[in-house]
């Protein structure tokens, strides 16, 4: 599979050359047309997907008073970064990023080693009965029992209000198995004789020299695997009711339901404390709920521009074979 | 020989209970699910376990059609689950499109940055999305605050509004999944082979005939596996969406099936009548993908699973 990835790219630098080239097609007024309104409908689709997130950020330290009317559309205004102090004052929303964190660092963990481990193995011809496992296996994507089975299984396992509950059922994770098998099979089978011969077992091979080679198709695999566990919001909708459970998606999902009474309650906690807060960094309805979607939404945009290569490789890589 | 023999099936074996944990976590997550169908033939509502639950046969799934109410109930969420999947597989062939002139722009840095920036909202959540909707068009949104200050006093409330609830539901998942889905798409375009370009620049092919008969061409057997993979999960067009999106004044258009489950049986406890509609929509389901899979086989020689 490595094959492919490296004729993609290496397509990709032809592609670009015809370019460079500049093969001339007959420039016709058409063709202007054409490239004029590819520019611009490309350009305002970009600035529909990028303005939601930059508006929420400008409103978040402009003065409260002001975005509340929804005033602050192009630049900040009375910038001041009060909100991101307060917004831990809300109770829960700590402890919320905890659940998320500690959900996600685990989750992930657990995925990409699994998901490696069963790639390899499922690589492994003389396994018994390798086929049917790997059907087995594969399979699961493309049926559920539906929610409420689900639900109903999850409960009779205890599994409700259950921190496993979130780490457990993400463990085998087929796409991801599908990715690493893939890519066990794009490398050298002398390399796995070799080693055999030497009189390394299958878990030596697998630790010593798989896993290390493996690392880049694991790096993309461990990014999917960690956006899928912050973002999750439906198993915690569906099994917590216990709030020392729940995520921060859960909890902003909450908030933007009843961010009055938190602002509220920010503002007694800083009466108390301070004088009196001034109109710009008192605590509204929407300055409460735009800064808490800054925080739930900043680890994506910070990890985002610097892994976007592994989103690109891994759903290519997933296409070809799935 | 025979010792070697037995090593070789030894080693097999050993290989299986290596990855036999494994297969017992999917035993329990993916396939033990499947046994919470039996709820779909006991009158069951807790606290009262399942074991001491009568057992009321097919009961459940007679009832989803006892009446004219309840018939007409079905139905209209049977709209609305064709209507919120008809619209995305209507415009299905958009990420192609997407892909075919975002790779005729021929600054790179520019192509790059529209790949960049429009492949982001993929990887926010529906709450994320649901969040950013509010900011945009709530009454005292950055929208609305932009019209009151072009003096335009009536706000547009897309979010609450009972009106083109469908139609609003589409645009937030183009928005959404837009420019990532166009990524397979890129990838076939790269791998068009470059005589083919030359051909037609011999030719004297124009820049749309280049588009019509070398690029377009290249991208369909893509299109038909994913048009395929659409078509068998119509039904599952998902819960998260639909339930974050949901409001009084939208409710009656965007229950689809896996929401009117969801709140049958969490708002309103009717879990074995839940079941009973989850478990029709699973088996439909897996006819659909046997369907396109045969299909594919027919068409093109080869299935799509």
């Amino acid at each position: 599979m490595s094959d492919s990835t490296v004729n993609l790219t290496s397509q990709e630098q032809v592609r670009q050359s015809r370019f460079d080239k500049k093969v001339r097609y007959q420039v016709s007024a058409t063709d202007k047309l054409i490239s004029v309104v590819i520019y611009t409908l490309f350009s305002l689709f970009a600035f529909v997907c990028i303005y939601p997130f930059y508006s929420l950020i400008i409103n978040t330290i402009s003065a409260n008073d002001i975005s509340a009317r929804g005033d602050v559309v192009f630049f900040p205004k009375h910038i001041h970064f009060q909100n991101y102090v307060d917004v831990f004052k809300i109770p829960g929303l700590g402890h919320a990023a905890l659940v998320s964190i500690g959900r996600t660092v685990i989750g992930t963990s657990l995925t990409v080693g699994a998901s490696a481990f069963l790639g390899f193995m499922f690589s492994q011809e003389d396994m018994w009965g390798r086929k049917f496992w790997y059907r087995y296996t594969i399979i699961t994507m493309f049926f559920s029992a539906g929610i409420i089975p689900w639900y109903l299984t999850m409960r009779s396992l205890h599994l409700t209000n259950n921190f496993l509950a979130y780490i457990l059922p993400t463990i085998v994770a087929p796409f991801f198995i599908i990715l690493v098998k893939t890519f066990v099979e794009s490398t050298p089978k002398e390399l796995q004789q070799a080693a055999s011969i030497d009189g390394a077992g299958v878990m030596t091979i697998f630790f010593r020299i798989m896993l290390p080679i493996s690392k880049p198709i694991l790096a993309t695999v461990a990014i999917f695997a960690a956006v899928d566990q912050w973002n999750s919001f439906q198993d915690t909708l569906l099994l917590v009711t216990d709030s020392k459970l729940y995520s921060l998606q859960f909890i902003l999902y909450n908030y933007i339901n009843q961010a009055s009474s938190l602002s509220t309650m920010v503002n007694l906690q800083n009466a108390g404390s301070t004088a009196m807060a001034s109109l710009t960094t008192k605590q509204t309805t929407t300055s409460i709920r735009m800064t808490v979607t800054i925080i739930v939404v900043a680890p994506i945009l910070l990890v985002y521009p610097i892994f976007q290569r592994f989103f690109v490789k891994g759903i290519m890589i997933g296409a070809v074979k799935g | 020989m025979h010792v070697q023999k037995n090593g070789i099936r030894s080693m097999s074996i050993r290989k299986f209970l290596y990855i036999l944990p494994f297969m017992a976590l999917l035993a329990i997550f993916a396939y033990y699910p499947l046994y919470g169908w039996v709820y779909a033939f006991f009158d069951y509502s807790p606290p009262i376990p399942l074991s001491k639950s009568p057992f009321v046969g097919f009961q459940w799934f007679h009832s989803l059609v006892e009446n004219q109410v309840k018939v007409d109930q079905l139905l209209q969420i049977i709209k609305n689950t064709f209507g919120l999947s008809g619209l995305n597989l209507l415009f299905s062939w958009l990420p192609m499109v997407f892909a075919i002139f975002l790779t005729e722009i021929k600054a790179v840095r520019f192509r790059k940055f529209i790949q960049t920036v429009t492949t982001l909202p993929n990887f926010i959540s529906w709450v994320l999305v649901y969040s950013l909707a509010f900011t945009m068009f709530s009454s005292d949104g950055i929208v609305n605050g932009l019209l009151r200050q072009l003096g335009i006093d009536s706000p547009i409330l897309p979010l609450q509004s009972s009106h083109h609830v469908w139609l609003m539901m589409w645009l937030w998942t183009t928005w959404k999944v837009l420019g990532w889905s166009a990524i397979l798409y890129i990838a076939a375009i790269m791998g068009i082979d470059d005589s083919l370009y030359e051909a037609a620049h011999v030719d004297g092919a124009t820049r749309m005939q280049v588009i019509r008969y070398v690029v377009l061409p290249s991208m369909l057997p893509t299109y038909f596996v994913l048009l395929m993979l659409q078509i068998a999960s119509f039904l599952n067009n998902g819960l998260e969406q639909y339930f974050v999106f949901q409001n009084a004044f939208n409710k009656d258009s965007i229950q689809a099936l896996d929401l009117y489950v969801y709140n049958l049986a969490m708002g309103g406890g009717s879990y074995s009548v839940s079941v009973a509609i989850s478990m029709l929509k699973s088996l439909i389901s897996v006819v659909l993908l046997f369907s396109v899979n045969g299909l594919s086989k027919l068409l093109r020689g080869e299935g799509i699973v």
